[in-house]
């Protein structure tokens, strides 16, 4: 009977992960797309020096963002991680969390009137879990140097 | 003060390098955060409590910089990096540091 629970509190876990994770990723990718075309105004570059021209003021801006990934994708990408290989799961979560983290920069930027951030770094830390069977969340962060026109 | 991830700043000369400051700070997660982002894990997305938490303890290691940086007369902090380290389970380590130097 034990065992009974168990599975279906696995399948459950895993239908509603399914679902909601997929939802989830649609709706964020959607706002992203929609953000990316109103921040294009803001360029970024990963030059180590800005351009000689219209040297004004500067500010460090950041962007950051903790995701984790949903129970269905962890339970396919540990079975995939089996065999090795590409791990779609994970590609889509990075990618998402990467292109948030940059968009946020980007709003900071604009917000003190910048057009341009220069010397972009990115950094990508996995937070552990308390104990090893709880699952962690990866942070990913993105910095650089908002030059505004004088 | 000037924080910037450059190394020169456009327009204005530097007149004396005064080394290396760093700031940093030890933060760990708080339980009912925790338990609210073990639930989130199920459906996954964005935890916005550890967000804000990696924010706020970055924001600490960066004013802690700063004052090192007043503390040796700098009035800017140029080539600044971050840094973040795993300490113990559940605890994580910011460090910001840059070199102290002061423009004319």
């Amino acid at each position: 009977m034990g065992e009974f629970l168990d599975l279906i509190v696995f399948l459950v876990l895993m239908v509603v992960g399914y679902v909601a994770g997929r939802i989830a990723e649609r709706r964020h990718y959607r706002s992203i797309l929609e953000r990316e075309k109103q921040m294009a105004g803001v360029l970024v570059f990963s030059n180590r020096f800005p351009p000689l021209s219209g040297a004004g003021g500067q500010a460090l801006v950041a962007g950051s963002v903790v995701v984790s990934e949903d129970y269905f994708k962890r339970v396919v990408s540990s079975l995939q991680s089996v065999f090795g290989g590409r791990l779609r799961a994970y590609e889509s979560l990075l990618d998402r969390a990467r292109r948030e983290a940059v968009l946020r920069m980007k709003q900071e930027a604009s917000e003190q009137g910048a057009r341009m951030i220069v010397n972009v770094k990115f950094q990508t830390f996995s937070i552990p879990g308390r104990n090893p069977r709880s699952y962690g969340a990866v942070e990913v962060m993105a910095y650089g140097t908002a030059l505004t026109a004088r | 003060m000037l924080i910037s991830n450059l190394e020169i700043v456009p327009g204005r000369r530097i007149v004396k390098h005064l080394g290396l400051v760093q700031g940093s700070t030890v933060r760990s997660k708080h339980v009912g955060k925790d338990i609210m982002a073990g639930l989130k894990n199920i459906v996954g997305g964005e935890l916005k409590g550890y967000t804000d938490l990696l924010k706020e303890a970055r924001q600490e290691a960066t004013d802690r910089m700063v004052q090192q940086a007043q503390g040796v007369g700098a009035n800017a902090v140029l080539n600044v990096r971050f840094s973040t380290s795993s300490i113990t389970q559940g605890a994580a380590e910011m460090l910001a540091y840059g070199t102290a130097v002061v423009l004319e």
